[in-house]
């Protein structure tokens, strides 16, 4: 990209030098070297730059501090050379110079760069010596453009949400409609029963069932049968007894459970979308037993930036819906947007916790994260795709075990480790060993 | 008539026990008490703290155990300070590339790019913008300015320091060092 420039950039140092030479000297110099210039395309008086590079260089480059229509590090620079122009008398010059050396001009005792360096609580602004003046050029007729407006495209696409909540939303009114059949038909035979019960009496006939009292009643039967009676007794007790045991299996396990958080934090969109490490916000996972609930100001490295939502939008969750959670987030951290400093008075996020196992079972994050390396995923399940996180595992003792004696622990270049496998693998005769055989099944491992 | 009855009070008793089940609820615990721990525990909620707020800032003044104090303000003069004079306390057989480059790629390399030439995941999204390359020449930064960023951030980058121990800061510091030369070279 800087090749392609390198012509445009020779040239607007000419005409630069010009410029400053127009500045000084009579206008009658100006007309002759507008002649002399004349062959060049890109006149004194027509600067602009491109646009469309100036916009990839001020992604690249200023974009860090600078946001086109809002404070950020530094100031918001929409127009800013027009700005500059009328509000303080500058011009591209000293913009010029302000890009390039900024310190240089403070250390000067220029008025205008010692206000804005106050101004910004003394935020030295990074020196670009490699933006060349064409560069800037780019750059300024990109900050020169008018603002886009928002598109107003109405509602999102019904088809644009994620497939399991339109599924599960489908499923509802297929079996709402099924409902409703089976109502219908029913209320269908009851009738037909009756029109058909009153044809009957109309011409006399007597409906076979009326003979009741010449039968045995049917539990009089029963009753009367006591083999039946025994097996039934049985067959009750059995099947209680089964219902009974699965009740209290599932007793404090919150396979499933899914509470609402105080603020919508969708894991799908940060550690999906955007693909963000699980350890990056629970680093603690590496290190301690917790895997820790980042704090807010871990949330604020990226939301300082990030003020509103542009990903896909979903009927359920809109890009309202989403910013009014990032404002959730600011409110708690004290954040002023608009002023860009932490003015408010923070307040605790009060998360509902999840995972939770009693307090006479032992876990370390650390030992399965770090020493054992085992995937987070394996353990809590396809987080990067759940909106809202609910509980995978089960987290029985029966379903840690099972792990245990299944996963094979990794023993390569670990010296730590050299002397127990040797000696381990003889004693069972195998060459992986799994977690269990190197005492993951010990009683006093989880429970003391 | 009778039996209509019957139906409409199964179906009343079935729909009452199941809309009990609901997943924003815990399930019930058997003996909570040997459930719920005695001692105070991580994020938990007891009266003698602010607010019963077990989650605290360490004491002012404190530093904890593997750490040391850092000298160097949030100021821009400190910031050129340790830039010029901060130098890493671990020598050539304490750095640990690999594990750098581990910690680099989970808190660093989401913006700056795993290469660090600021094409992480997050710029290529364009969720964050203005992203440097370490070999910015502007920029120009050296071991200390590194590690002082990474421990106070700067401009639109946040502090490193509650995610990274300082042992473990001072190890991306060196895995940024080697991307940096690898840039420009």
């Amino acid at each position: 990209m800087k090749k392609s420039y390198q012509s445009l950039e020779d040239n607007s140092d000419h005409t630069m030098k010009q410029v400053i030479n127009r500045n000084l000297s009579s206008r009658f110099l100006l007309l002759g070297l507008i002649a002399l210039l004349s062959f060049s395309s890109h006149t004194i008086f027509a600067q602009d730059g491109d646009p469309v590079a100036g916009k990839s260089l001020f992604n690249s480059q200023c974009a860090a501090c600078h946001k086109l229509d809002k404070k950020m590090t530094g100031p918001a620079l929409r127009n800013v050379e027009a700005r500059l122009a009328e509000d303080e008398g500058l011009d591209r010059q000293w913009l010029y110079s302000w890009i390039r050396n900024s310190a240089g001009m403070i250390k000067a005792g220029d008025a205008y760069a010692n206000k804005i360096y106050n101004e910004y609580n003394k935020t030295a602004m990074t020196a670009f010596p490699q933006l060349s003046d064409a560069d800037i050029d780019n750059i300024l007729a990109y900050t020169a453009q008018p603002k886009e407006e928002p598109k107003n495209t109405g509602l999102p696409p019904i088809d644009g949400g994620p497939k399991g909540e339109t599924s599960s939303f489908s499923n509802k009114i297929i079996l709402g409609a099924l409902a409703l059949l089976f109502a219908l038909l029913a209320a269908g035979l009851f009738l037909v029963n009756k029109t058909l019960r009153r044809f009957a009496d109309e011409k006399g006939i007597a409906v076979a069932s009326d003979d009741r009292e010449e039968r045995t009643p049917i539990w009089k039967a029963f009753v009367q049968n006591q083999f039946l009676v025994l097996m039934s007794a049985i067959f009750l007790l059995l099947a209680s007894a089964y219902f009974a045991y699965g009740w209290m299996m599932q007793v404090d396990v919150n396979q499933g459970y899914q509470p609402i958080q105080p603020i919508h934090f969708s894991h799908k969109i940060h550690a999906g979308d955007n693909k963000i490490d699980c350890k990056y916000c629970h680093s603690s996972a590496r290190v301690s037993k917790h895997s820790g609930i980042p704090s807010l100001n871990i949330c604020m490295n990226c939301h300082k930036s990030i003020a509103e939502y542009n990903g896909e939008v979903t009927p359920e969750y809109s890009k309202e819906f989403y910013d009014g959670e990032i404002q959730k987030l600011y409110k708690a951290a004290g954040w002023n947007d608009a002023e860009q400093q932490y003015s408010g008075t923070p307040s605790a996020v009060k998360w509902v916790r999840i995972h939770n196992l009693p307090d006479f079972a032992y876990f370390n994050h650390s030992q399965h994260v770090t020493v054992a390396g085992v995937e987070c995923q394996t353990c809590h399940g396809p987080v990067e795709e759940m909106e809202i996180v609910y509980q995978h595992a089960p987290l029985t003792m029966g379903w840690c075990i099972n792990c245990h004696r299944e996963t094979n622990v990794d023993l390569k270049d670990n010296a730590y480790y050299t002397k127990i496998h040797e000696e381990l693998s003889k004693k069972y005769g195998v060459n992986e060993l799994t977690a269990a055989q190197m005492g993951g099944l010990e009683c006093g491992k989880c429970h003391y | 008539m009778k039996s209509l009855y019957k139906i409409l009070l199964i179906t009343i008793l079935v729909g009452a026990f199941t809309s009990c089940q609901k997943d924003s609820r815990p399930n019930y615990q058997y003996m909570p008490n040997m459930y719920e721990p005695v001692g105070y525990e991580a994020y938990g909620e007891y009266e003698v703290f602010p607010n019963e707020q077990e989650a605290m800032l360490p004491a002012e003044g404190t530093i904890a155990r593997g750490m040391s104090a850092y000298d160097y303000k949030n100021t821009e003069d400190d910031y050129q300070a340790a830039k010029a004079n901060l130098v890493s306390p671990l020598d050539s057989t304490q750095v640990d590339l690999e594990r750098g480059k581990v910690l680099y790629d989970i808190y660093c390399g989401i913006c700056h790019g795993n290469k660090g030439a600021g094409q992480g995941t997050l710029a290529k999204r364009e969720k964050i913008l203005g992203i440097p390359s370490y070999a910015d020449a502007g920029r120009a930064i050296t071991e200390g300015s590194i590690y002082h960023v990474i421990y106070y951030g700067r401009n639109s980058m946040g502090s490193y320091a509650s995610q990274l121990s300082e042992e473990e800061r001072w190890q991306v510091t060196a895995y940024v060092e080697k991307l940096k030369t690898d840039l420009e070279k």
